[in-house]
């Protein structure tokens, strides 16, 4: 019988199906692009590392740990690796790159893939460097260009399209160029104070055990009291896997919104289905059929369409994920090698079988309660108000639970998803709540004096049975996700958006020699730019707190203070007052102190006392490269780190750290990005070791990377449309008859097909405008709030984007609804007179 | 009393196609129907009743044979010229009553007019006083769903005279209701035809209702078996 029933509605009950199909493909393709970049992650698990074993310093190996790293024996190879800039002769760019100097045959697994590919081991032997493709690309370079690093230029032997272990977004932050290790002190880079990793890599042909060795590197550590980082392959292998696991489980949950987009699409359709339906069910209750038989048929005709939905969606999922990584392909540390995953296949046709049969549930279960009377009379209102509120409000239990349990298996934490769900239903929630009050506010207000059309267009949006509400949610989130996200970006970028002010600096030199700090201000004078900031800067770590010592703090796990905040390296400054971005919270500030007399007196910056828990009087003891110096905390002061300019977690009174050894940064504005180069590449020539930093390349770097990033969101974003789209196409399929009912009535009274193609697009473009308008007011606010609580500006809202998105859902909500009507304006008028049937 | 036909019909065929099957539902029908007058059209179920109707009406375009209604042939007129016509010069009343679900029965009354683009400021006396005829001054702002079968079809009879037809068909108007209800409904749409001197034409089962009719016409098997007429001896002419 259920067969019987379909078969007479079989391409309306497709469309119904289509939104479990989008959500569930959606879900699938994602699930397994997850499976298949996890075993990829673990087949190349050696190639993520390049080796078995990677010691690293940030000073060079001390004697007995270099004579213990010899010891292992094996196949070395070492890395010295530092920022610098880098100057192109050929054309005179200048950028800051990531320099490493190689030794040996590193990476021992996988390839450093170069162009031309035997650069790759050339550039050891003939003294050439190899450079990032992207920065060639950017300067317009080519393999056969110089590049200058420190005192050194060197032919480009080759470019570099891929470091294993190394995701291709890297080269954004710190392009990378490769020299080999015996030119590095001829390039006169390494000096006192500059930040230098240290990496030694190891392979063994013996499959040892490394556990021994990290237990002796970490002795070494407390002996020798220097950092010393080791990774194994496993321990990289978690890593990378867990920072993709979480990349997976985002994106499992946005595939999870469509799904959900999905089940409400098909809660809304086969609400409208079976509303049609009861007098079939009726009839059959007449005839003698129970009520678990009547709701059985339509049961099993939800339960084969969720499922053939979900096989669908499947099958379109599996051939999606092919498409995955061309979207993120640069942010991933491996080339993905896709397979099937069994696991998502399974999991995506329970899940739409789940989902559609949940969503259906209201409906189903209200048929029940459907009595036969109504194969007499017509039911005038929704079928859903047979059901008592306690059997409402224990379905909408069932789904909560439902969508919770399935967040919490996704993410593997209840809280995570359990705050999914609560965001779920205060968004769906929101949307509906705006949907309906516009809705309302619409209707009452509309002018009584507009053309027939355009009224009449209107009121088809409340014709019984509608789903105006389900669409404009649908949509309207589409919207919200869309202009939020644009939103958002402006924010973020009017806050980064410093280099544009016309006093705020754009030019920072940094790791600059106390002998060269006079000759580069004037350098700078000469160049007709002013000097806003040249402060010292001296390294140091904190070895003791409150008379503890930071490692037995560390160890203390009933120890709230934050880890990275003892282990870190302080680059602070010394000086007898405040600076304007600084402004006195706790105690008082001391501008000069004599070691020689005591402990003196520091200024925490609030975070930094928030995370060690810093309260005034505390004691503390650093190390300044070797030497200890006793202090205390003497006020804490709030620091506007968003200013470009040298800020400090730690600022010492003057006095204290003049002899130290110490680098200099200097801080200065160029007029336009001309002077800027201009004046980099003076000062690379005089000062090779000198860094700088341009802050409008590093907004560039900044734009380019959350212009990258935002793909997820708009994936979301585009599937809530599309599934909008599909709910759109099946609510229009649904209400077919009804529509051709009263086109061909209006006919029949004399209305022309242009009058009839005119209400059916002012009903649509009433749709899209108010679907656009609902997502809109909740962005706005979001935005607003987001705006005034995080971002802490006025939000302006971007004109263009409210526009653009506007029509372009209006437009999309136009087109698939007169797509899907072009059947409705092409009958005759004749068939109002004709019996409907379904 | 002689007067110029609103309606002629001159060999009329209609055919469908069902399968391999040619379907013959109307086969060389000619008649006419005078001003004024009021005509019905009677026969068992598929014979062709409906479909001579929607053809007189303007609602399909005939296989062979021409349809004149007053004056115009409309043959080779467009879709859309047909509905100008028929909203120029014809009522219509449905056994289902088919009112537009999402407006009031006061919207309901003023569509044929605003489909004609007259301003709903004008239209909406016109409305009101018509509705206030049928008996439904209190009623206005209710929507179909709202109202009783009986009170749709009163809304349905007040939007057939809006646009002062010349010429009114009624197809089953009393099907769907209740013998009390139906009179009502009859009773209205013969004085709403007096008082307005429009020409009534309606398809029914009902012989009672036929038989109020001053002409009735007999259909068979697509042809018209028998053309009876009452009161006032007509001038029509039959032909087969």
């Amino acid at each position: 019988m259920a067969w019987r029933d379909a078969r007479s509605n079989k391409k309306r009950l497709f469309v119904y199906i289509s939104a479990i199909i989008i959500g569930v493909a959606a879900q699938v393709a994602i699930t397994s692009f997850r499976d298949s970049l996890n075993t990829t992650i673990n087949n190349q698990s050696k190639e993520l590392l390049g080796a078995d074993l990677e010691i690293e310093t940030e000073q060079p190996f001390p004697d007995t740990l270099r004579l213990y790293a010899e010891s292992l024996g094996g196949e070395q190879a070492t890395i010295t690796e530092f920022p610098s800039m880098v100057f192109f002769p050929g054309n005179g760019a200048t950028r800051l790159s990531n320099i490493r100097a190689l030794e040996g045959n590193f990476p021992f697994y996988g390839i450093l893939e170069t162009r031309p590919s035997e650069a790759a081991q050339q550039f050891k032997t003939d003294s050439s460097a190899l450079v990032d493709q992207t920065l060639l690309t950017q300067f317009g370079l080519s393999v056969g260009d110089s590049v200058k690093v420190g005192e050194v230029t060197f032919p480009i032997g080759g470019a570099i399209t891929k470091v294993p272990g190394e995701a291709a977004a890297a080269s954004m932050v710190g392009p990378r160029v490769f020299i080999p290790q015996t030119l590095l002190d001829s390039t006169r880079l390494v000096q006192r104070g500059s930040r230098i990793e240290y990496k030694r890599y190891f392979k063994f042909d013996d499959n040892r055990d490394l556990e021994p060795i990290e237990a002796k590197l970490d002795s070494l550590e407390d002996h020798l009291r220097i950092d010393i980082d080791y990774e194994t392959v496993e321990e990289r292998r978690e890593e990378i896997g867990e920072a993709v696991g979480n990349l997976g489980k985002f994106l499992n949950l946005v595939g999870f919104i469509a799904l959900l987009l999905g089940g409400i699409g098909v809660a809304s359709s086969i609400h409208v289905y079976i509303n049609q339906k009861i007098s079939t069910a009726s009839v059959l209750r007449c005839f003698g059929a129970s009520s678990d038989q009547t709701m059985s048929i339509f049961l099993i005709q939800s339960v084969i369409l969720g499922f053939l939905g979900a096989l669908s969606g499947t099958l379109l999922g599996v051939g999606l994920q092919y498409l995955l990584p061309a979207l993120v392909s640069d942010f991933l540390p491996v080339d993905v090698e896709l397979t099937v995953s069994w696991f998502s296949i399974g999991l995506g046709l329970f899940t739409g079988t789940g989902v559609a049969l949940a969503f259906a549930l209201m409906p189903l279960l209200a048929l029940r309660k459907a009595s036969p009377l109504y194969a007499l009379r017509t039911l005038e209102e929704s079928i859903t108000s047979l059901l008592s509120h306690k059997v409402k409000f224990l379905i909408y239990g069932v789904i909560v639970l439902t969508v919770f349990g399935y967040a919490t298996l996704l993410t593997e934490s209840w809280r995570v998803g359990g705050l999914f769900t609560l965001g779920m239903i205060a968004a769906f929630g929101l949307l509906l709540l705006v949907a309906r009050l516009l809705m309302k506010l619409v209707r009452r207000y509309f002018p009584s004096h507009w053309p027939y059309v355009w009224r009449q267009g209107l009121a088809n949006l409340y014709r019984p049975n509608n789903q105006t509400a389900t669409l404009m949610l649908s949509l309207g989130l589409g919207m919200l996700l869309v202009s939020t996200l644009y939103f958002s970006q402006d924010m973020l970028m009017e806050e980064l958006d410093f280099a544009t002010r016309d006093d705020a600096p754009n030019l920072i030199f940094f790791d600059i020699q106390p002998d060269q700090n006079e000759g580069l201000n004037q350098l700078l004078e000469e160049e007709g730019l002013p000097i806003l900031q040249n402060v010292p800067m001296v390294t140091m770590r904190l070895d003791s707190l409150r008379g503890r010592s930071t490692r037995a703090i560390a160890e203390d796990t009933t120890s709230e203070v934050r880890g990275w905040a003892l282990q870190r390296e302080y680059r602070s400054t010394y000086r007898d007052s405040l600076v304007d971005s600084e402004t006195l919270l706790k105690g008082e500030w001391i501008g000069t102190a004599d070691p020689s007399r005591g402990a003196v007196p520091v200024s925490a910056a609030q975070e930094i006392a928030e995370d060690l828990e810093l309260e005034i009087g505390d004691s503390l003891t650093f190390d300044v490269q070797g030497v200890p110096v006793q202090a205390y905390v003497g006020s804490i002061r709030e620091v506007d780190f968003r200013r470009v300019q040298p800020n400090f977690f730690m600022l010492f009174p003057a006095g204290v750290l003049e002899q130290a050894p110490q680098i200099f940064v200097t801080v200065t504005r160029t007029p336009n990005r001309e002077v800027a180069a201009g004046t980099q590449q003076a000062m690379v020539q005089d000062y090779p070791n000198v860094s700088a930093i341009d802050v409008s390349r590093i907004l560039e770097t900044i734009n380019r990377f959350i212009d990258d990033i935002s793909f997820a969101i708009q994936f979301m974003a585009l599937f809530s449309i599309l599934t909008g789209l599909i709910v759109l196409a099946s609510s229009v399929a649904t209400s077919h008859f009804q529509r051709v009912r009263e086109s061909v009535l209006l006919r029949t009274m004399g209305a022309s097909k242009k009058q009839i193609i005119g209400i059916l697009s002012v009903e649509y473009l009433f749709l899209g405008l108010l679907s656009a308008l609902t997502g809109l007011i909740l962005s706005l606010s979001a935005s607003w709030l987001l705006g005034y609580f995080y971002f802490d500006i006025v939000f302006v809202p971007n004109f263009w984007v409210i526009v653009i998105g506007t029509m372009l859902i209006t437009g999309l909500t136009i087109l698939i609804g007169m797509l899907n009507s072009r059947s409705i304006y092409r009958r005759t008028p004749l068939e109002v007179l004709r019996t409907e049937t379904t | 009393m002689d007067s110029n036909p609103i309606l002629e019909v001159s060999d009329l065929t209609q055919q469908f196609r069902s399968g391999d099957r040619q379907l013959t539902v109307l086969d060389h029908i000619s008649f006419s129907v005078e001003e004024g007058t009021t005509c019905s059209i009677v026969g068992p179920s598929g014979s062709g009743k409906t479909t001579l109707l929607g053809l007189c009406a303007g609602l399909d375009r005939p296989t062979a044979g021409e349809v004149t209604l007053n004056d115009i042939p409309l043959g080779p007129l467009s879709e859309d010229e047909r509905a100008e016509v028929r909203n120029k010069y014809v009522g219509f009343v449905f056994q289902t009553f088919q009112l537009v679900p999402t407006l009031t029965a006061l919207e309901n009354v003023m569509v044929p007019l605003e489909l004609r683009g007259v301003k709903t400021a004008e239209v909406k006396e016109d409305a009101r006083q018509l509705l206030a005829e049928v008996g439904l001054e209190e009623r206005l702002h209710h929507y179909a769903t709202q109202l009783s079968g009986g009170e749709q079809q009163r809304v349905a009879i007040a939007r057939a005279f809006i646009n002062k037809p010349k010429i009114l068909f009624a197809d089953e108007p009393t099907g769907n209701l209740d013998t009390e209800t139906g009179g009502t409904i009859e009773k209205l749409l013969f004085d709403l035809n007096t008082i307005n001197g429009t020409t009534l034409i309606l398809v029914t089962h009902d012989l009672s209702l036929a038989e109020q009719c001053r002409r009735t016409i007999h259909l068979k098997n697509g042809a018209i078996e028998r053309d009876e007429r009452t009161g006032q001896p007509k001038m029509d002419q039959v032909n087969r």
